[in-house]
């Protein structure tokens, strides 16, 4: 059993990505007594279903890995994985918070070894791979996972795969019998750091995406370059597992659109830019991309790298939102459309197509389990009403990474001198 | 109508877009048009069009008062919404499509022998004698839009359907003489007046 030792000065924080870890770290490291609830088996979200990082091109895993090093070694962070707030009620500085923890059915005995998964048969999509390759029902849900211990998907138990990963097991780490657990704790501050999910592509009817294999999501397409990934890092096309060298990039999938999303999601344009680089890499000159845009939208210092993948010939430029995609015989993407430097009627025919898919909040307008002020697109606002309870990174904007970590450490001062009040320490 | 048009011209000089604003219906949303143009790509007859709607938009705001309203492309619209539905700024194409070939009408500002001004003023003709489209007429007056040989032409392609509806008694050979009215044909007439004076009377403010 899972227990939580929480005052009135605890800060709670949900949701453990790069914002929540963040907040929880930055409090902790003050002294500050943090319990972090991940709904996931693993934390830091998003981020590790990234490639490489725009601007520097570098690998989110060792930021990460710094950060997973941090929390582990503060004793004062208690992280709960599998997990999810289900009620808070009371007011800033005297919050009550519950929380329900599905079973994983691996205690801490495991290490990692992965014999489990070795006896399991059954396999299902794997969500980490957005579906674009299959894992065990006993897995390790990622190479870097923090926590780095074995998961039972809960569609095995009660099969007979359940027992095999149970008698493969020589560290007796595996518990059949666990069973779902309700904590309830005291805490002072909240800080929501939910993140964000990809819009739902299927939704933009015209572009196809349930219909052609040919035709995904850029957060698919950051698993596909990752040389772990489901693709092993080749850019290929998911129908035949040809290569793919002539890429299209689509602008503004669900953003910017008042069918879709309301909002800009800002960093869709500079995520296609760096995706460029990975096909210009990967073919060198035999790479083709063309980006569709609206327009491109790379803020502050980020110009820099935008001047930058601006300079590879193989990138090529259209001032255009398509307005279909449709494919021929061969079951190639065909994007169409009229461009808005000459207003050239255009029906080019690509390899792959990948859509610059909007963000939205993960958690929707009425998914919170304590009333929360959101703005019209969802996010959380920075609202009084909210009292102690406060935003961090994705949950409140669609921000990159930088601003989103930058937004936590706001968040988790303003969750600190909300206890400090409690304990009368305010000056 | 040619004052109208100078009227208009006195009046917007340099700002085409607040006329459109003013006087074309919808007009207002011009200026929302961020140039995307998934609009024009979506449109299924677009590669007939000279300027697309989002050519069109630009023009406005361009300035491009002649081009503009004596050009044939917004009488191609068909009025299948597909650019409406689609428009991420949820602009109401068609209705700025109609919107222009009505006002640039008013002008006198339509190309000449454009089909489908001339189709519309024949519906427009056929509807004010009897209050009621005589669809035979109407029908024929079409086939023969392009000249004789080509209407019997066509008349001989559609030979059976118009057996067929003679058959089912969905249209009477007789509507040719003359053709039945609607039951107060006055009332209608004086309805159709009404409405023109009031327009009209609208029309003579906005141009003043
Ligand atoms: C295609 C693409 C490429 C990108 N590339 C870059 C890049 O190169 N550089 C860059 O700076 N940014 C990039 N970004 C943006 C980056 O992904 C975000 O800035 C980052 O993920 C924000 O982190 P976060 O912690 O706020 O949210 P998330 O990563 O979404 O983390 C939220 C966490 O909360 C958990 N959670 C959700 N709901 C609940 C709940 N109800 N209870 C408990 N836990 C919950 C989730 O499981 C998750 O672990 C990219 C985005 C996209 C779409």
């Amino acid at each position: 059993m899972t227990e939580v030792v929480a005052t009135n000065e605890t800060i709670l924080v949900v949701g453990g990505g790069i914002s929540g870890l963040t907040a929880a770290i930055e409090a902790a490291e003050t002294g500050k007594q943090v319990v972090l609830v991940e709904k996931r088996p693993y934390l830091g979200g998003r981020v590790t279903q990234l490639y490489k990082y725009f601007p520097k091109l570098c690998f989110p895993t060792c930021g990460l890995e710094i950060n997973q090093r941090r929390a582990r070694q503060n004793p004062n962070i208690t992280v709960l994985t599998l997990a999810e707030v289900t009620d808070i009620s009371g007011d800033k500085g005297n919050y009550k918070a519950t929380v329900r923890i599905s079973p994983r059915y691996v205690n801490d005995n495991c290490t990692a070894c992965g014999d489990c998964a070795k006896a399991v048969e059954a396999e299902f999509d794997d969500e980490y791979n957005y579906g674009l390759s299959r894992r065990k029902g006993a897995y390790l849900p990622y190479r870097m996972a923090q926590p780095s211990r074995y998961v039972l998907d809960p569609r095995i138990i009660g099969t007979p795969d359940a027992d095999k990963a149970k008698a493969a097991c020589k560290v007796d780490a595996i518990d059949l019998d666990m069973q779902p657990q309700d904590l309830s704790f005291p805490c002072g501050a909240v800080i929501w750091a939910t993140g964000w999910q990809p819009y739902d592509a299927a939704r933009i009817q015209p572009y196809g995406y349930d219909r052609f294999p040919n035709v995904i999501t850029s957060v698919e397409f950051e698993r596909m370059a990752d040389p772990n990934g489901p693709y092993a890092g080749r850019i290929v096309r998911p129908s035949d597992g040809r290569e793919a060298k002539k890429v299209a990039f689509i602008q503004c999938a669900g953003s910017r659109d008042r069918n879709h999303l309301l909002h800009c999601s800002r960093i869709c344009c500079m995520a296609s830019l760096k995706q460029a680089t990975y096909v210009s890499d990967a073919y060198k000159d035999a790479a083709d991309v063309t980006v569709y845009y609206i327009d491109l939208r790379a803020i502050d210092r980020f110009e820099d790298f935008y001047n930058k993948v601006r300079a590879i010939p193989q990138v090529k430029y259209v001032k255009s939102k398509p307005a279909s995609i449709v494919a021929d015989k061969d079951g190639n993407p065909v994007v169409h459309g009229v461009d808005t430097e000459g207003y050239n009627r255009y029906a080019e025919r690509f390899d792959l197509v990948v859509l610059a898919i909007g963000m939205e909040p993960a958690v929707p307008k009425d998914g919170f389990p304590v009333p929360i002020v959101v703005n019209r697109e969802g996010f959380i606002e920075a609202a009084p009403e909210n009292g102690g309870i406060f935003a961090a990174g994705g949950a409140s904007d669609a921000l990159d990474v930088n601003r989103a970590v930058q937004h936590a450490t706001g968040a988790a001062l303003r969750a600190i001198q909300v206890v400090n009040s409690v304990r009368g320490m305010e000056v | 109508m040619g004052d109208l048009n100078q009227a208009m011209i006195e009046k917007y000089r340099t700002n085409f877009l607040k006329e459109v604003e003013a006087n074309v219906e919808e007009g207002e949303w011009v200026k929302m048009c961020m140039q995307c143009g998934v609009c024009s790509g979506s449109c299924p007859l677009g590669k007939f069009w000279d300027h697309p709607p989002q050519e069109l938009f630009m023009m406005i705001r361009a300035g491009k008062r002649d081009e503009v309203l004596s050009s044939d492309s917004m009488w191609m619209c068909t009025s299948c919404y597909n650019c409406v539905v689609r428009c991420p700024r949820e602009l109401p194409i068609t209705h700025i499509m109609h919107g222009l070939a009505h006002y640039a009408k008013r002008l006198g500002l339509v190309p000449e022998s454009q089909p489908t001004a001339a189709f519309a003023q024949m519906f427009w003709d056929n509807l004010m004698q009897k209050g009621r489209v005589n669809e035979l007429k109407l029908g024929l007056k079409l086939y023969f839009m392009n000249g004789f040989g080509d209407g019997i032409k066509v008349a001989l392609k559609h030979q059976k359907i118009g057996m067929g509806m003679l058959k089912t008694g969905r249209m009477s050979p007789m509507e040719a003489f003359g053709g039945h009215a609607v039951k107060d044909l006055k009332g209608f007439q004086s309805m159709i007046k009404k409405a023109q004076e009031l327009e009209d009377q609208r029309i003579a403010e906005h141009g003043a």
